[in-house]
């Protein structure tokens, strides 16, 4: 069952990498590494069930505290940095 | 009895955490703009890792790894909705307005 | 399956790579380098290297994507194109390559038992851990004492980068523009800052529990370090480069760089006159297995205390800048 929702969370990986490099906005790439955080979380959390390591959740929970330092320093950048709207695409 | 009722929901729990997950990452790939897509996006971040990680919990019992599961679903319910806030905010504040009928994904 | 999960993100890791590579926008870069990172933690999680999966959250997750949006923040947003010697660029990337490729045929299988360092070397470590230190962590062990002199050179390296920056950077920034990016910080954003303050403390807290539990369970000097340098970069970013600074003043954290490296050859120095060989942590106690344990913990300070203040002072510099706009 774990096997069940860690395939999940990595098909909805690939599904915010895709979003990730398709764009079209900043704004939609930072969701999609946002999103792709916290998926990387419950995804350590998950496998650590999966391989019976339940030892090694304090890597997920560096993650869950760590994601919003790399968020917040987007955000900061974002609105310092005079920008055009739109960036261009990349495939 | 109690076991095999414990396991059927966490089971329960688990697949529709795993349901959500999909649900929310097809949204954030197809739907039209980015607030609907940060819609879609938040709905995994909290829907999703309420399920799972409750899931597990049952799964674990009253262990060591239940206060880690805990610690870690509260900590991911503050910091997530805080980034899609923060997210939402930066966007709208550089002029883009949340808009029905305006497609930027047309590709 | 743990092949097939490997492969699985293994994949997604050579077509995140590529698109890094591909595009010309740079904060697509790091935004993708940030994704690189999560996806190499996983692979590293799901070939049990707990220590290096914690090491690559704790410094690719955060710091890096920081430090590469500060740096950003002083040149421009687009890499310029150049597109001299291409071809001969692609010439000499293909032969290196399938090199490379040939050269993984004579390697052993991934988990097979009979590669010879499965013979030698890590039936030793995973026997006298045990013995000679008495705690569960082989990777604390190895790092701590079997191979000190590995981390101590990488102490040095961690020492050298943040002289290197600072030399660079520290210069007086020219007049004229001096808008700098990090004063204000996000005051002005209510739900952030109430947020990310309420959760300093716990980060700072993981670190030290990082650091003092390293022996036990996945963690040390290393990831501890970042761990808080994250936690003081974050309240950076709430409040202002300035307020973290008044904190976190320089001269602490050049302290901190000086005496982590300071403290870690010290310790060697020390064993040398007790008596045993630098680095030979038995000499220190009557106990060697105490002693041994003592040696760990007080080089995992230096390592924490050097890695800390490297890393806030490399971001300090880039912070200090005054943005190109």
């Amino acid at each position: 069952m774990y096997l069940v929702v860690s395939i999940a969370i990595l098909v909805t990986m690939i599904l915010a990498l895709v979003r990730a490099l398709r764009g079209p906005t900043v704004y939609d790439r930072v969701l999609a590494v946002n999103m792709f955080g916290t998926k990387t979380v419950l995804l350590l959390a998950v496998i650590a069930f999966l391989f019976g390591r339940p030892d090694f959740l304090d890597l997920a929970l560096a993650y869950a505290l760590i994601n919003l330092v790399g968020v917040l320093a987007v955000l900061e950048f974002i609105q310092n940095k005079p920008r055009k709207a739109e960036t261009s695409n990349i495939d | 009895m109690i076991e095999t009722v414990v396991d059927i929901l966490s089971w329960f729990l688990l697949c529709t955490g795993g349901i959500f997950v999909l649900i929310g990452g097809i949204g954030t790939l197809r739907l039209p703009d980015f607030y609907t897509r940060l819609h879609a996006a938040s709905l995994t971040e909290t829907m999703a890792t309420i399920l799972i990680l409750v899931g597990m919990i049952l799964q674990a019992g009253l262990t060591l790894a239940t206060i880690k599961l805990l610690t870690i679903m509260a900590f991911l319910l503050l910091t997530a909705p805080t980034a899609s806030y923060a997210l939402a905010n930066a966007a709208l504040q550089s002029g883009n307005s949340p808009n029905a009928q305006q497609r930027d994904d047309q590709t | 399956m743990i092949i097939v999960f490997a492969l699985f993100l293994l994949t997604l890791l050579v077509i995140t790579a590529l698109a890094i590579v591909q595009t010309t926008n740079l904060f697509v870069a790091v935004m993708l380098t940030s994704i690189f990172s999560l996806l190499m933690a996983s692979n590293f999680f799901i070939l049990d290297a707990a220590d290096v999966a914690l090491t690559e959250a704790a410094v690719g997750a955060g710091i890096t994507t920081v430090i590469f949006l500060a740096a950003l923040m002083l040149t421009t947003e687009h890499e310029k194109p150049h597109l001299s010697r291409r071809k001969l660029n692609t010439v000499v990337i293909t032969i290196l390559a399938s090199l490379i490729i040939y050269a993984t045929f004579d390697k052993p299988r991934l988990g097979d038992p009979d590669a010879p360092v499965h013979q030698h070397l890590a039936p030793w470590y995973l026997e006298k851990t045990p013995e000679y230190m008495d705690f569960p962590n082989v990777v604390t062990a190895i790092l701590g004492s079997f191979r000190g002199y590995d981390t101590l050179g990488e102490v040095f390296v961690v020492f050298a980068a943040c002289i290197g920056v600072l030399f660079i950077l520290g210069v007086k920034p020219p007049e004229g523009s001096t808008y700098n990016p990090y004063r204000s910080g996000l005051k002005h954003h209510l739900i952030p800052q109430v947020v990310g303050r309420l959760l300093i403390p716990f980060l700072v807290l993981f670190g030290l529990y990082v650091q003092f539990h390293g022996e036990y369970s996945p963690g040390g000097g290393f990831q501890a370090g970042a761990l808080i340098a994250s936690a003081i970069i974050l309240y950076a970013l709430l409040e202002g480069e300035a307020a973290a600074l008044r904190a976190v003043p320089r001269s602490v954290l050049l302290g901190l760089v000086i005496g982590g490296a300071t403290l870690y050859g010290g310790v060697g120095v020390v064993c040398i006159l007790m008596g045993g060989n630098f680095l030979e942590y038995t000499v220190l106690l009557d106990n060697p297995v105490a002693a041994q344990q003592t040696g760990i913990i007080l080089i995992e300070a230096g390592v924490g205390m050097a890695v800390c203040g490297a890393l806030l002072s490399i971001f300090h510099a880039f912070a200090a800048r005054p943005m190109r706009v």
